[in-house]
């Protein structure tokens, strides 16, 4: 098993946020956690990141990511397995990048400091192979942008690029897809499927949109106020949801040809 | 629909004829945003427009708003063009004509008690007075399904689906013939959007209220609009007045946005076919077919000429030479 989270609970001061939150997931496997705003998804994946913000932290439960309980991770661990080992791409990668800067500047940093041995040149080198792995056209125009000057697929992209550089073990996705419209969705959907196949990569997304989670996944998550309220293979949460929650949640989304309300 | 519902269609509230929005940039150019766009709303029903970001969609409603002036074209409701409305006129078809915007953490002012918010529109026009506020919010709150004592409570307390119906309640404090919903349920959970759009449905029932229904839903504009445009770079490319747009579209952008849709009941294997590459830049639209660089079918035709919107079948137009 690559990651096994058992029984976490997550407070943000004094205030229980998820209360124990089981996962397993092995290599090349796709899980999403799907649920409404504020379910604590988006909690769970930035405690296995390690970057719970403010006042948040674990406060039960294990972590075991590798053979190893990162709960028990010095800073200094935390910043060696990051980026490396595990890294994040944010629902909208444009705030993770500094604004007033070239996408090569930033690109080029991050491979040093990871990997400081890597000259500017290798290090440049190896940034616009993975904007081309991400379907980027002309990577070096792309190295030469600010951010702004990009759609936001394209940011998107750049994260993905950016996270995938080290071929990290997990790929944390933290709604990827939800700023964007529907061909562009599809798109970047289809992009971590690929690098999924490419690295051999677990990934972690969050999502609530129900159609990608089904699409993409070999195990889904359900949860609510903070609770798992059902877990398991694609076909068992899709096919024969048990909870009165997931069954709420497929038949509230809109299916094309489906009743219409006014009707 | 049944087909004697299609044969009794209601009156044409709102109808757009050739509304062109052109926006001046650097340089001496200009950002075509909204192309000789011609549509029509009818009472009582949803008209839906869709399409990808950055084709126009946003602009058009809110040129139809006079949030910014057309370049040129015309929009006729209730016997007058608004678009040349001026001054007092123009500031009075607002009340006929509301809008629920997309963010509903931004679209109030967050120092303002939501029974302020709501009447705000009321005070505006001179309708309300003082003492009536507080009833008149209570009723508003009532009709959005909302308990009463929010009217004295601040928007930040409430949640994203509460705001958005605190939105709609906004909307409808002027009982407008009109109301544009910019993506007004994008920004919500699935089980919440469905409790708002059953609310939109239900006073639109009640109250005969016309919307402009934008969004990137397909799933979503399939349920909820009567009549569904489709947009590409400031083209409406098709529309279809009556059917369902599973089974009549029939332009191939509309057919590719149908491959791009994630469905919850995916078949082991199946996959979706996302449309290549980005909507080209507005600022040089290309001479003839404006989705020609997108196009599997695109040929010679395409490329020179420019497709016209043609009635393919009964209430159904769509602009491509390879639909006959």
């Amino acid at each position: 098993m690559l990651l096994e989270v058992k029984n976490l609970d997550i407070s943000y001061g004094d205030k229980l946020t998820v209360a124990n939150a089981n996962l397993e997931l092995d290599k090349g496997e796709i899980l999403s956690i799907v649920g409404e705003s504020g379910s604590g998804k988006t909690t769970i994946i930035r405690a296995i990141m390690g970057c719970l913000p403010g006042a948040g932290r674990v406060s039960a439960g294990s972590i075991i990511f590798d053979g190893k309980d990162v709960l028990k991770n010095t800073p200094q661990q935390w910043r060696d397995m990051s980026g490396k080992e595990m890294s994040m791409i944010f629902q909208d990668s444009g705030n993770m990048i500094n604004p007033i800067r070239r996408i090569g500047v930033q690109f080029i940093d991050y491979i040093q400091t990871h990997s400081p041995a890597t000259s500017k040149e290798e290090a440049y080198e190896m940034a616009t192979k993975m904007l081309a792995n991400v379907h980027l056209p002309n990577p070096d125009n792309i190295m030469n942008s600010y951010p702004f000057e990009l759609s936001g697929g394209m940011r998107q992209r750049v994260g993905i690029a950016m996270a995938m550089t080290f071929s990290p073990k997990i790929l944390l996705a933290d709604e990827p897809t939800s700023a964007l419209d529907v061909t562009t969705q599809a798109q970047i959907i289809r992009q971590i499927v690929d690098v999924r196949n490419e690295y051999h990569a677990a990934v972690i997304i969050v999502t609530h949109n129900l159609g990608v989670a089904s699409y993409m996944s070999n195990k889904i998550m359900v949860m609510k106020g903070g609770k798992v309220a059902e877990s398991g293979t694609r076909e068992e949460v899709i096919g024969n949801p048990q909870h009165e929650y997931t069954k709420q949640l497929l038949r509230a989304v809109p299916v094309i040809g489906g009743k219409r309300y006014y009707e | 629909m049944s087909k004697e519902q299609v044969s009794k269609q209601p009156p044409v509230v709102l109808e757009i004829k050739n509304v062109t929005k052109k926006f001046a940039v650097d340089g001496g150019k200009f950002l075509t945003a909204c192309d000789n766009v011609s549509l029509r709303a009818y009472e009582g029903q949803t008209l839906g427009i869709i399409g990808e970001s950055g084709c126009g969609k946003s602009t058009l409603v809110r040129t139809l708003l006079q949030i910014h002036p057309a370049t040129s074209g015309e929009a006729i409701f209730e016997g007058k063009d608004i678009l040349q409305a001026k001054g007092e006129e123009s500031r009075k078809n607002r009340c006929k004509i509301q809008m629920v915007f997309q963010d509903p953490t931004a679209a109030f002012n967050p120092k303002m008690l939501v029974k302020d918010i709501l009447t705000e529109p009321l005070k505006n026009f001179g309708m309300i007075k003082k003492e009536e506020v507080d009833a008149k919010a209570a009723e508003l709150l009532q009709m959005v399904e909302l308990p009463a004592e929010f009217k004295d409570r601040y928007p930040h307390s409430m949640s994203g689906g509460q705001r958005q119906r605190l939105g709609i309640a906004r909307a409808l404090s002027l009982e407008p013939k009109i109301i544009v919903c910019d993506e007004a349920t994008s920004a919500l959970d699935v089980s919440v959007q469905e409790k708002v759009c059953d609310l939109l449905c239900r006073l639109q029932k009640e109250k005969g209220i016309t919307y402009l229904f934008i969004c990137h839903d397909l799933g979503l504009v399939d349920l909820m609009c009567h009549q569904v445009a489709v947009m590409y770079l400031g083209n409406v490319v098709e529309w279809l007045e009556k059917g369902r747009i599973a089974e009549h579209c029939k332009h191939p952008y509309s057919q590719a946005l149908m491959k791009a849709v994630f469905k919850v009941d995916f078949k082991p294997g199946e996959k979706i076919q996302p449309l290549e590459g980005e909507i080209p830049s507005p600022l040089d639209l290309p001479i003839g077919c404006p989705f020609q660089s997108r196009c599997e079918r695109c040929a010679e035709i395409c490329r020179k000429e420019k497709p016209v919107l043609r009635e393919v079948e009964p209430q159904h137009w769509v602009a491509c030479h390879f639909v006959k």
